[in-house]
């Protein structure tokens, strides 16, 4: 009796220690894919199906959302060794890194080359730049390709024509510079009483995206990333130049109340209903937009500029994908993704989730919307494609200080002096 | 001595399940928590070894760190006064209308089923300045000078050095304590009903007034079970997290507290940092139970509940 409940125990242990054992690669060749992008969950799978018709081979796309859940889970599965054959890696280029050092992620480079560099010279090369790991980099990663962008994506000023209209403005003249901004901004909120501009400032990236768009424009893009060097210290006066944007933009009146505590679906939700004249967004939102007020009549425009002098534009891959290095079906899914990169399938995705393609030669097919989106890929700027990254915690204290700047709290000087601190003490370790 | 050593690995076999399962999703985590918060990486590629520079970071250089254990500690204030007296008051009154009392249980639990996400996107609906509903009705009901943004960080009530008391924090407060005091009500209740209904007779032939009652019999009976509702109540709080990210996402850091700043950390990829802050905030909530367990003996002393 006793010794068949001590059988039965070990059954029972056995089956828990082996339901927690990693998955094993078998030599069947199915390609599994794991992704974050709720609003592309259709438009794959239907693709999935068109790869699974013409080859024969099983695609499954697992979406994993939202994307906080999607990057732990991948971290899970690297460190058990689970993870799929195709995944995208959400977060900074250090990120990337560590993947790559902990050898989950396969260097794409030898077949990227293959037939005179056929394959990587099909993408905008702002857009690969963003997985590319050049020699000596400052990642200390082994120089190489390591991911397949899909689409392209570039943060830029969106107005509403409507409104535009409403208050005597011209729709097809959205402000040049920033002086103007605040004026326009003014204008509609005191004709029409909305807000003048509207952003999930909540979310400091969307402060720091802009924050980095305008220190370019004011220092030029070298001091730039002299300061990431520790170079020029944050306290020089062309950085409280930027910081004092913040500040002005507070003293003007346009911006939304509860903007610093607000989540970016939020602002798009209220800048689709007519609530806000101006907002701060990337590529993707014509999707959003459509999906919450197909009506909405609006448009895109490019940095107000604070200088007279050149300016950039945070972008590049929006979303990636990285094939596993151990995977016994690699090549099957270095296959898949050529597929998914090639322009059939690239236009497809435009058509379907209204995205920017990664790849050149689809500007046709883009909707009108995103037209004029193509003529700053040149201008594309990303934290992925610069020489030196900032260190988390100094992005940490500069996107909260401008969120206490908006709110008033603290001076652009303050502002300066905490972040400088910060990355003196960080530069320091 | 042979059957005694089966007999105990019988047993054993019956808790070896339960102490896998625990050591595994417990013991485990706990002890790489530990050996995490010694070194400098992001959970997939550690890089070094840094010994107690982590916990140097958190304790003496981290500025923010402080100021959110004590945005913590303030929602925690508020908690432990405001929501545990409500709750008092309202177990008391439905303990003595006990007839309807399973209706009221019912009532005032309900809120803490609801998940802290939606309770936070939905107070934060009806709680912002444009076009907030609580500002309506307000509205509506001729109450316009009452007219508020409810949310704003920028409204500071009072500083003290790097920290500042605003009005999203008090709102947050009132939130967190809104959603909690079903918690209190019902263990403070089930306390209630615990003592004896002799001694509430026999005071009232003594001629004892009701406060008398409630001081003399009800309060020092009642101490175990408002210990344990302090100490799960500054558990509870001081790792409050969902709520307040869907309510205010930490309002520029005027409303961050600890565990949001470990959230922070971990998406930062500072996992070895997050770690430490985890072990610090852990070891100072151990300390807190540990002295409000001690405060407790001594206050049940006192009152002759227990032989000092």
């Amino acid at each position: 009796m006793h010794l068949s409940k001590v059988v039965w125990c070990f059954i029972v242990i056995i089956a828990l220690i082996s339901g927690c054992a990693p998955r094993q690669d078998t030599d069947e060749k199915k390609i599994v894919i794991w992704h974050w992008m709720n609003d592309r969950k259709s438009a794959f799978e239907e693709l999935a199906k068109r790869y699974t018709s013409q080859t024969n081979i099983p695609v499954k796309f697992k979406l994993f959302f939202p994307p906080d859940i999607y990057s732990q889970k991948v971290i899970a599965a690297a460190r058990a060794g689970s993870l799929p054959e195709i995944f995208g890696i959400l977060g900074e280029k250090k990120s990337l890194s560590s993947f790559i050092k902990a050898g989950h992620i396969l260097d794409l480079t030898p077949v990227m080359k293959e037939n005179a560099n056929e394959w990587k010279d099909s993408f905008y090369p702002q857009t690969l730049q963003t997985t590319v790991f050049e020699k000596g980099n400052f990642y200390d990663v082994k120089p190489g390709i390591y991911g397949v962008p899909i689409d392209t994506t570039l943060m830029q000023f969106v107005y509403n024509r409507e409104l535009f209209k409403r208050a005597g403005l011209d729709p097809d003249k959205p402000p040049q510079t920033f002086d103007e901004f605040i004026t326009y901004a003014q204008t509609i909120k005191d004709k029409l009483g909305v807000d003048g501009f509207i952003c999930g400032w909540g979310e400091g990236w969307l402060l720091n995206c802009l924050a980095t768009e305008w220190a370019i424009n004011i220092m030029d893009e070298q001091r730039f990333i002299q300061t990431l060097e520790g170079k020029i210290p944050y306290t020089d006066e062309k950085w409280i130049q930027v910081f004092s944007l913040f500040e002005k933009i507070k003293d003007s009146g346009i911006l939304a109340a509860d903007i610093t505590t607000m989540i970016n679906k939020e602002a798009e939700d209220a800048f689709s209903k007519g609530k806000a004249a101006f907002s701060f967004n990337g590529s993707w939102s014509v999707n959003v937009y459509k999906q919450l007020s197909p009506e909405l009549d609006y448009a895109f425009f490019s940095l107000p500029k604070a200088a007279n002098a050149s300016f950039k534009i945070w972008g590049g891959a929006g979303s990636s994908f990285m094939v596993k290095a151990k995977s016994s079906n690699k090549d099957e899914a270095i296959k898949f993704l050529k597929w998914l990169t090639a322009r059939k399938q690239q236009k497809f995705l435009i058509k379907n989730t209204n995205n920017l393609a990664a790849i050149k030669g689809c500007e046709q097919d883009l909707p009108p919307i995103l037209s004029p989106l193509t003529d700053n890929l040149d201008r594309l700027t990303h934290p992925n494609i610069w020489p030196y990254n900032e260190d988390s915690r100094v992005i940490e204290v500069m996107n909260k200080g401008l969120q206490q700047t908006v709110m008033g709290v603290k001076t652009p000087q303050e502002v300066a002096q905490e972040v400088q601190q910060i990355k003196q003490r960080v530069g320091r370790r | 001595m042979n059957a005694c050593l089966k007999e105990k690995g019988v047993n054993f076999s019956f808790i070896f399940p339960a102490l896998l399962i625990f050591s595994v999703f417990y013991i485990y985590p706990f002890i790489y928590t530990f050996i995490l918060s010694f070194q400098r990486g992001d959970g997939i590629y550690i890089s070094e070894f840094v010994g107690l520079a982590n916990f140097k970071e958190v304790l003496f250089y981290d500025k923010d760190w402080w100021p959110s254990m004590f945005y913590g500690g303030f929602i925690t204030f508020f908690a432990l006064t405001f929501q545990n007296v409500v709750a008092l008051l309202l177990a008391l009154a439905v303990d003595k209308a006990i007839k309807t009392g399973k209706i009221y249980r019912v009532i005032f639990f309900v809120l803490c089923v609801l998940s802290e996400i939606i309770i936070g996107l939905l107070m934060r609906q009806i709680l912002i300045s444009n076009p907030g509903i609580f500002n309506q009705w307000l509205d509506k009901l001729g109450l316009g000078f009452f007219l508020h943004n409810w949310l704003d960080a920028k409204k500071i009530l009072f500083q003290v050095g790097n920290v500042k008391i605003t009005h999203a924090l008090v709102t947050t407060a009132l939130v967190h304590s809104w959603k909690g005091f079903g918690w209190a009500f019902v263990i403070l209740l089930a306390g209630l009903q615990a003592i004896p209904e002799q001694l509430y007779e026999s005071a009232r032939i003594d001629g004892a007034r009701s406060y008398q009652s409630f001081l003399n019999i009800t309060l020092p009976l009642l101490t175990p079970v408002i210990v344990l509702v302090f100490i799960l109540t500054i558990l509870g709080t001081m790792q409050a997290f969902a709520m307040i990210l869907a309510l205010t996402r930490g309002a520029g850091g005027l409303t961050e507290v600890p565990v949001m700043r470990i959230y922070n950390h971990l998406r930062g990829s500072q996992v070895g940092l997050a770690c430490a802050e985890g072990i610090v905030l852990g070891v100072i909530l151990i300390a807190i139970s540990f002295t409000m367990l001690r405060i407790s003996k001594w206050v049940r002393s006192r009152w002759g509940v227990l032989p000092s």
